[in-house]
């Protein structure tokens, strides 16, 4: 059978840096093709060559025998091909119709046709049991609603290969279940599917052959039935990583007491009523599905949010109005979700982002001014300590790769010998080596006496990190569970919000 | 084609975009100079002897060129925090307003007169920002139509107290205001011209804000505000006082360039004295790439095109308003030119 | 007192309001189609001044009005096309290039016209747009005046915002211009181009916003003078917040804001114990009220000022 997309020789160069190289694939009829690898291999790249996003530096793309012609979504589009981003492409403040239709008219048309649209959209929705409202806004719905606009989106532009970008990232496992077997319907209606992954199970479980992706290269392809995750988990990472292991140890006293906890107003709760407590030398993990209230948790423990109810105590003090510069001068170390926009200011030396955060302490500034070669001295000791690879003092940070940033802002925390640690997402967008390091380090520091939280929608890193672990759900957190009772089968079951009893006493 | 980050930005780069841009506005202006007929070399050759082809032509363009020192030193220390204060023209003229206001009967010796009256413009200047910086960190409402607007009500204001209660009897019915005592007037720099130690003074406050941006706390938590809010907030910078540290600083500088304008030059305060310091004073700032002490250059650059645009227009008949055209077009060669310094062109 | 409410009873006022409503809906609608595209336009001020040099220079030179109108639209396209070529495929700061586009056009303005006309004891004029009364509907008492016996260009105003409320709300290629002030990215992955509709929109825009400081010269007054336009420019891009960027209700705060500014006129007349300088701050400071009261509920578009490079990382 003729082959309904075939990528030929693809390859990408963003400056240095070879995000494909020399890649060829195809794509049957039906056929539901999974692109493993780690963060950073070239996967987006390559389908956003694909789409028409970007333009090859080499190669073509063949869809049904016939070359796109590249960097253009339009052609990709007309012959085709639909996209699902992994960062859904929807604007908010308009409904899911307006969001679908846009495109799909001559721009000379005098008037949108949005009756005709909205029967459209819905019988295509009935279709391939997608329900959703034409006319909501978008910012009303769910993200799992939201994903279905995405691909509707595309279904109404009459895609028959359809590339789903990390579908998962964002959806509670049922949820995921259940898009994929929607997929699976969506394959017997004639269309052919690509889903990018860094996930083993669902890559497993839900495609028919596998596409390894590493280094920009395809380093491997297998039929699903004839592979299995052990060889799968090799192929991607390439080399034997192992990630460090948590050794038991005594927990010592309470560190940070959270208490009926919320955030936000009277009905708008980001926070709803949360306890929990960490000890020194442990790690409590907060697991949940993405969107469920981790970005008020990590706000509220950065001290960015304040309680609106209960109390937050550090060492039987309160914790609660401190602020940012609170919270450090009481040594509670804070590691922020989204390096970019919060870690690090991405124009400024390594450095001046070392010591931000302490510049008014007396060792980097007197009188107001700031001590310059003390300040550098400290950074050049941080990245020796903390191995920040390709950095000097006076590097500009946007220059680190995801891994050493991360370590700059994990390192600038640690070296403090913090009470409390907040770790928020540490090793989201790293590959198989940068989060072993980061790893090593969150248990250095636990082994240390710390008392660390940490929030990851990561299960397996929560699960190899943590003591205990406790769920989120739409703002509310379940009681706390010790990680060796915490099997998938429950955990999947707390992160869809099935718990018996709250974790305060109500 | 597209643009793509640069690593690393040579030095030679950071000099030659300034350089780049004033040639290609110039080579722009060009076109304009010709089509009144005048051949656009000689034209320039005009302006140039006209701004430095004497002595006296010196010391003329860097009397022009000493409030803009100060208003540009206000847009630079303003847009490297991200605060678009538009208002330096009516921060000026609040600065020159209440320096007359005060200097006209002070009754103090010269010698503490002048420091006293300095502080008031940068007082009154500093005031006329700390409003629209408010009302953004209150109601999130955009400084830059506020301060724009301000610089109208400003001007009107000026002209409110200088035909009411601050008007110079003395001055034939000529709206201009009282002026300021005899023992505050800032001493001439070289004697016989109008250049006076106010030149000094801004050259000293480019200094002073060279060192706070550069070497102090307060000088690293405005550039981290400004280059990454989130960020900076996240690291426990406080952005309210962050922004209104910077607004009064920024507002201060130019309320003093009112002032020593009124203590140098003018004496008493008319509506029309500024022929736009504070707008220019945006482009002093660009051209400097927000950097203090190239403001001072740039400053030296932009008084020379308007001295010598005046010079050049009683030679030849260009209209004047070609220096306008220039400098403005000077904002947006070097807009472009800094584009080039942080990105690269690649196929 | 008396005489300030008798000021409300006179026709004359409520004539004037369409009639000085009229530059700044121009400039509104112009200023809220570029912020609906993502730009923000604050090289309005200096389009104005170019749009009111260029038609007034084309009808002094001999040509009829309807080309004045034409030329200025043209002329405030292409400085819109400058700002646009800057702020869109260059991504540069929109507040800088819009300040340096003022600059620029107000004293290009200023350059021409000096060019062109010499210096005089009073400048020359044109014979500007007469009021061109609607048949019948123009003798409805009150009303008629008010309404109906307006110049052309006010006629063109109204037409304007009916246009642009429709068009935005209800053709593909209004869908297109509110997705891009919101999230470019999702018109690119739909196949379109956001920064062409984007610069599309800032040069369209332009053109209205020039036919808005036309007005000035070829309507309100028959002369031209560098500064006439007065922070006009500024006034419409409040107005745009106080608007929340809505068609409708931009009419609806231009109208307010011109009655404001009759009634203050006439005022001045009338009360004479206060300074007329005071009256002639109320336009400006009422836009910054306008700003406050509106500032907390505006619904901005979601991208305005944020540049897309496409593909980058």
């Amino acid at each position: 059978m003729n082959p309904v997309l075939e990528l030929v020789g693809i390859t990408k160069r963003f400056g240095a840096l070879t995000a494909n190289d020399d890649i060829t694939l195809s794509l049957a009829q039906g056929e539901i093709l999974a692109l493993l690898g780690e963060n950073g291999a070239g996967k987006t790249t390559l389908m956003n060559i694909l789409f028409g996003h970007y333009a090859a530096d080499a190669g073509h793309v063949r869809l049904f025998g016939e070359t796109l012609p590249p960097g253009r979504p339009r052609a990709a589009i007309e012959a085709g091909v639909g996209m699902v981003h992994q960062h859904f492409t929807l604007a908010h403040n308009l409904t899911v119709l307006d969001n679908v239709m846009l495109g799909s008219e001559a721009l000379g048309r005098l008037r949108s046709a949005r009756a005709e649209a909205r029967a459209k959209l819905r019988g295509i929705a009935e279709r391939f049991g997608l329900p959703v409202d034409p006319d909501a806004k978008i910012s009303r719905l769910s993200v799992g609603e939201r994903q279905r606009v995405e691909i509707l989106k595309a279904l109404y532009r009459d895609a028959r290969v359809l590339i789903l970008d990390e579908p998962t990232a964002v959806l509670a496992r049922p949820e995921a279940q259940r898009l994929f077997e929607t997929l699976r319907e969506m394959t017997r209606e004639g269309l052919s599917l690509i889903f990018i992954s860094h996930k083993l199970h669902e890559v497993m479980g839900a495609s028919d052959r596998v596409a390894v992706l590493r280094g920009g290269k395809i380093v491997a392809e297998r039929r699903t039935a004839e592979t299995n995750a052990a060889e799968l988990a090799e192929l991607m990472v390439g080399r034997k990583v192992d990630r460090p292991v948590r050794s038991e140890q005594r927990v010592g006293a309470p560190v940070l007491v959270a208490r009926g906890v919320s955030v936000g107003p009277e009905g708008a709760r980001r926070l709803d009523d949360v306890s929990f407590t960490v000890y020194a030398g442990e790690i409590l993990g907060i697991v949940g599905v993405s969107g469920n209230g981790q970005a008020a948790l990590g706000a509220l423990l950065s001290g960015m949010a304040h309680p609106s109810t209960g109390s937050l105590t550090l060492g039987g003090a309160d914790a609660g109005a401190l602020g940012p510069r609170g919270l450090v001068g009481v040594e509670a170390g804070r590691v922020p979700e989204d390096r970019h926009s919060e870690g690090v200011i991405g124009e400024l030396s390594v450095w001046e982002n070392a010591t931000l955060e302490r510049l008014r302490r007396p060792e980097f500034s007197h009188r107001g001014f700031v001590r310059r070669a003390a300040c550098k001295r400290y950074a050049a000791s941080l990245i020796e300590r903390f191995d920040i690879r390709g950095a000097t003092p006076e590097t500009r940070t946007q220059l680190l790769s995801g891994g050493n940033m991360q370590k700059l802002v994990l390192g600038r925390v640690l070296c403090h010998a913090p009470r409390f640690v907040l770790v928020n997402q540490p090793t989201r967008g790293l590959d198989e080596g940068a989060i072993a390091a980061v790893h090593a380090e969150l248990l250095a520091a636990r082994a240390e006496g710390a008392a660390i939280l940490l929030i990851s929608e990561e299960l397996e890193e929560a699960v190899a990190l943590s003591d205990r672990i406790q769920a989120i759900v739409k703002g509310r957190l379940s009681e706390p569970v010790a990680a060796r009772d915490a099997d998938p089968q429950r955990l999947g079951l707390m992160m869809a919000g099935v718990w018996t009893g709250d974790a305060h006493a109500s | 084609m597209r643009l793509e980050r640069r690593t690393h930005t040579p030095l030679s780069l950071v000099v030659l975009a300034p350089v780049a841009a004033i040639g290609a506005a110039l080579i722009l202006a060009a076109g304009l100079v010709a089509a009144a007929g005048v051949n656009p070399l000689a034209a320039y050759a005009e302006m140039l002897r006209g701004a430095l082809g004497s002595r006296l032509a010196i010391t003329e363009m860097l009397t022009r060129a000493t409030p803009l020192i100060l208003t540009g030193l206000a847009a630079a220390i303003a847009f490297r925090a991200r605060l678009w204060n538009i208002g330096a023209e009516g921060q000026f003229y609040m600065g020159a307003l209440a320096t007359a206001a005060l200097g006209h009967s002070l009754g103090l010796p010269g010698w503490l007169g002048v420091p006293l009256l300095m502080l008031t413009g940068m007082v009154a200047g500093a005031l006329l920002l700390a409003g629209p910086a408010y009302l953004r960190l209150r109601f999130e409402v955009d400084e830059v139509v506020t301060t724009l607007l301000l610089n109208f009500v400003a001007i009107l204001f000026v002209g409110l107290m200088i035909e009411g209660p601050l008007r110079d009897p003395l001055a034939f019915g000529w709206p201009t205001s009282v002026p300021v005592d005899a023992a505050y007037r800032l001493s001439d720099l070289v004697p016989r011209t109008r250049l006076h130690i106010g030149l000094l003074f801004a050259v000293a406050a480019a200094a002073i804000v060279w060192l706070i941006l550069d070497r102090t706390v307060f000088g690293a938590e405005t550039r981290a505000a400004g280059l990454n809010a989130r960020a900076a907030a996240f690291a426990g910078v406080s952005l309210p006082r962050t922004i209104m540290g910077v607004a009064l600083l920024s507002g201060a500088l130019a309320g003093l360039a009112g002032a020593v304008e009124v203590m140098g030059v003018t004496a008493g305060v008319t509506t029309t004295m500024s022929p736009g310091f504070g707008y220019a004073g945006i482009v002093a700032a660009m051209l400097a790439a927000l950097n203090p002490a190239g403001v001072v250059v740039s400053a030296v650059f932009i008084a020379t095109i308007f001295v010598g645009a005046d010079a050049m227009g009683r030679a030849t008949g260009v209209p004047s308003f070609i220096a306008d055209v220039i400098v403005s077009l000077c904002l947006l060669t070097m807009l472009v030119a800094l584009l080039f310094t942080s990105y690269r062109v690649r196929r | 007192m008396s005489d300030a409410i008798d000021l409300l009873l006179n026709t004359s006022l409520w004539e004037a309001v369409l009639r000085i409503a009229t530059p700044l809906i121009f400039g509104v609608l112009g200023a809220l189609l570029c912020e609906r595209a993502g730009v923000l336009n604050l090289g309005i001020e200096g389009i104005m001044t170019m749009g009111a040099m260029s038609g007034w220079l084309t009808v002094f030179l001999g040509a009829p009005l309807w080309v004045g109108l034409l030329v200025a639209a043209l002329c405030g396209a292409l400085i819109g096309l400058l700002h646009a070529l800057l702020t869109v495929p260059l991504g540069l700061s929109q507040h800088v290039s819009g300040l340096g586009i003022t600059l620029f056009a107000s004293a290009l303005a200023a350059y021409l016209y000096r060019l062109i006309v010499e210096v005089g004891d009073l400048p020359p004029t044109i014979e500007p747009f007469r009021p061109l009364p609607v048949p019948i509907l123009s003798d409805i008492p009150i009303l008629g005046p008010v309404l109906f016996s307006q110049a052309l260009p006010t006629y063109l105003a109204l037409l304007a915002v009916a246009l642009l409320a429709y068009g935005l709300a209800r053709t593909p290629l209004g869908l297109a211009v509110r997705m891009t002030g919101e999230h470019p990215q999702a018109v690119e992955a739909q196949g379109l181009n956001p920064n062409a509709i984007r610069v599309g929109a800032v040069v369209a825009g332009s053109a209205l916003m020039a036919i808005g400081g036309s007005f000035l010269t070829m309507v309100a007054f028959d002369s031209f003078f560098p500064g006439m336009v007065q922070g006009r420019g500024w006034i419409c891009i409040a107005l745009v917040v106080f608007a929340s960027w809505r068609p409708g209700k931009a009419l609806i705060g231009a109208l307010l804001f011109a009655f404001f500014d009759a009634y203050q006129l006439r005022l001045q007349t009338v009360v004479e114990a206060v300074p007329y300088q005071l009256f002639l701050m109320a336009p400006y400071l009422l836009s910054i009220l306008a700003l406050i009261l509106v500032a907390r509920r505006a619904e901005v578009p979601a991208a305005l000022m944020t540049p897309y490079r496409r593909g980058e990382r």
